[in-house]
């Protein structure tokens, strides 16, 4: 240490200066510089200097994680600048969201880079999620980890729900009447709950302030606690899941590699990859910019943000309660408790628990995709109509349905002979896809009227 | 140093003072949430008192019985029934808070986000609505009409009682 001293006094200002900011080498060149460096910087330092080996390649992860943290920082980016230029009141926000895309050079650009940001996030959270479903990245030390990212989730929801309404165009205002006017079937509470949701019986510029606040400070605040729990929790997991074979045990520290340079470059190629997609995507394809909002005109049809689309079709087919309180409700508790439920153990790491699970949960992915749309169909034709007569008998379709999902249960395990817990995870999968159907049936499959019609027929 | 550890629930003066900052911090907290509370609690922008909530909407013999009279500023519809009563219909559809339109020709308001409809009086005719249009209190004074916007009511379907005449 005093040679160290002695020798920078020897070498001038710029020198001591440099080395104040930058005591370490700023790119290493041998392992144990490299070593020294994930360890002194503080963003690296979130990092472990090693890890395991087997869990490096892409196809382990596909970096959804990464993904997910790069398309924020995207958000955070753009959302910082556009807050310069919008203006949160009725009056002034439509004309300052066209200004920006009009006059302000590239706002189009940031604009463009925000929406796809937001709307490839909701996609890749949800691709995250099922991967670490799918790799049983939820037992153990994981567990409550699990439940941090559905909060996360959440929030980004929040967020993607709460920008929906800035633009203050036909398509956002509409979406926001629909989606706050499901809060009234509440039992009980419903009146209250959407009264608070738009800050009076109506949207007026008190929900767009709450919207506009909430967008802007409450979910960022958030997501930067909730992400840095949720990763700090992943460095006391010792990494991501392990991969391995039904039935292997790995017996002591697993094989590892350095942090840098084998995962890190990967993870920058990947975080650039994205952000030049993104990028591309936001110059060949403008973020929509509908009509001024007009409250007296809905436009048809009318539709939620794409990601409600699939409880706004529940709307269609279920009692209100049902689609609006009891389905989501349960699914959100369920998917809470999911870690929770029993385990055998050894199953971590092992892509969808063994042969049998993969089995089962495929032939339930497969009925979910072929059913779902059948019962649509079925439901359309039954009734007449798009708002089917269904919704008017009260519980019976739920019934229905949960008869069909225990019939599948039962058929899988005589087919496939899969124990309770890949049972479980067909169930989950059948249960997942029929959402995705749903929402692709809601954003594609829905014209005038919400009539069943071909995409290319939709307006 | 080992300090005494005193009994389980033995009150101590220690013990009560740690209790005590407890319940302090518990109180801070909902004293927190009701501020939070009372900053978020929707303020109705409308109210009786506005000069602008009760829409005079003219004299009775300016509406035919059997016609749909649209009321954009008021946001509802003002409905003179066959028999000659009136009923001031909001235009929110009952199933998700859409715009409903008068479509003359159908003699039915059609709602254009998921198809509901409803007749002159606001009930029902196809789902997924499953509630008669809200009302707003109608009053008939002097020979002329006035609604009272900042009132809603709600119902599940149409009932004589609803019908307001001269």
């Amino acid at each position: 240490m005093a040679d160290q001293d002695h020798e920078e006094r020897e070498r001038g200002l710029m020198r001591r200066v440099w080395r104040s900011v930058f005591p370490g080498p700023v790119i290493p060149a041998t392992d144990r510089e490299r070593r020294w460096v994930v360890v002194n910087t503080l963003l690296l330092h979130l990092r472990p200097a090693q890890v395991p080996v087997r869990t490096i390649p892409f196809t382990h992860t596909f970096g959804l994680g990464g993904m997910s943290l790069v398309l924020v920082l995207l958000l955070f980016a753009t959302g910082m600048l556009m807050m310069f230029v919008y203006e949160p009141s009725p009056d002034a926000a439509y004309a300052s969201v066209a200004g920006l895309q009009d006059d302000v050079l590239f706002g189009g650009l940031i604009r463009g880079i925000h929406h796809f940001s937001a709307n490839f996030l909701v996609v890749v959270v949800l691709m995250h999620l099922l991967r670490v479903y799918l790799t049983g990245g939820y037992h153990g030390p994981r567990r409550f980890n699990w439940v941090i990212g559905l909060a996360l989730l959440f929030g980004i929801l929040v967020g993607n729900f709460t920008g929906y309404l800035l633009p203050w165009d036909q398509l956002s205002y509409w979406a926001i009447t629909i989606s706050t006017a499901m809060l009234a079937y509440v039992p009980w509470i419903g009146e209250g709950l959407q009264q608070l949701a738009r800050g009076g019986p109506e949207i007026t510029d008190a929900t767009l302030i709450g919207f506009f606040t909430i967008h802007t400070t409450v979910v960022p605040a958030v997501l930067i606690v909730l992400m840095a729990w949720h990763f700090w929790r992943v460095r006391k997991a010792r990494g991501v899941v392990v991969p391995k074979d039904a039935g292997e045990v790995i017996d002591g520290k697993p094989e590892t590699v350095l942090f840098v340079p084998h995962l890190l470059t990967r993870e920058v190629a990947l975080a650039c990859l994205l952000t030049a997609v993104v990028v591309v995507t936001s110059m060949l394809v403008s973020a929509p910019l509908g009509a001024e909002a007009n409250p007296g005109m809905s436009p048809n049809p009318a539709k939620a943000p794409w990601y409600f689309l699939g409880f706004q079709e529940l709307l269609l087919h279920f009692h209100p309660v049902v689609a609006v309180v009891v389905i989501p409700l349960a699914a959100a508790l369920f998917a809470a408790l999911l870690p929770y439920l029993g385990y055998r153990e050894g199953i971590d790491g092992v892509w969808m628990m063994s042969a049998t699970g993969r089995r089962s949960g495929l032939l339930a992915i497969g009925f979910a995709a072929v059913a779902t749309p059948a019962l649509v169909i079925a439901d359309e034709l039954g009734s007449g109509s798009p708002g089917s007569a269904t919704g008017l008998t009260g519980l019976m379709p739920a019934v229905v349905v949960a008869v069909v999902v225990g019939v599948v249960v039962i058929a899988l395990r005589k087919v496939t002979g899969a124990p309770r817990e890949e049972l479980l995870q067909a169930v989950v999968l059948l249960l997942f896809v029929v959402l995705v159907v749903l929402t692709v049936i809601g954003i594609w499959f829905r014209g005038e009227g919400m009539a069943l019609v071909w995409p290319w027929e939709a307006t | 140093m080992a300090t005494p550890n005193p009994a389980k629930g033995a009150s101590t003066r220690r013990g009560f003072l740690g209790r005590l900052w407890l319940w302090l911090g518990g109180l801070a907290v909902l004293e927190g949430l009701w501020i939070t509370g009372s900053i978020l609690k929707p303020r109705s922008n409308r109210s009786a008192a506005d000069d602008d909530a009760v829409v005079v909407a003219g004299p009775v013999d300016r509406f035919d019985p059997g016609t749909v009279t649209a009321f954009p500023a008021g946001r509802f519809y003002l409905s003179r029934l066959d028999n000659g009563g009136f009923l001031a219909l909001s235009r929110s559809c009952t199933h998700l808070g859409c715009t409903v339109p008068w479509v003359e020709d159908e003699g039915r308001f059609v709602c254009p986000c998921h198809a509901s409809s409803f007749d002159c009086r606001g009930e029902v005719l196809s789902p997924p609505a499953t509630r008669a249009l809200d009302l707003h209190p109608v009053r008939i004074e002097n020979g002329v009409v006035k609604v009272d916007t900042s009132t809603t009511i709600t119902r599940q379907a149409f009932a004589p009682s609803q019908v307001v005449r001269s």
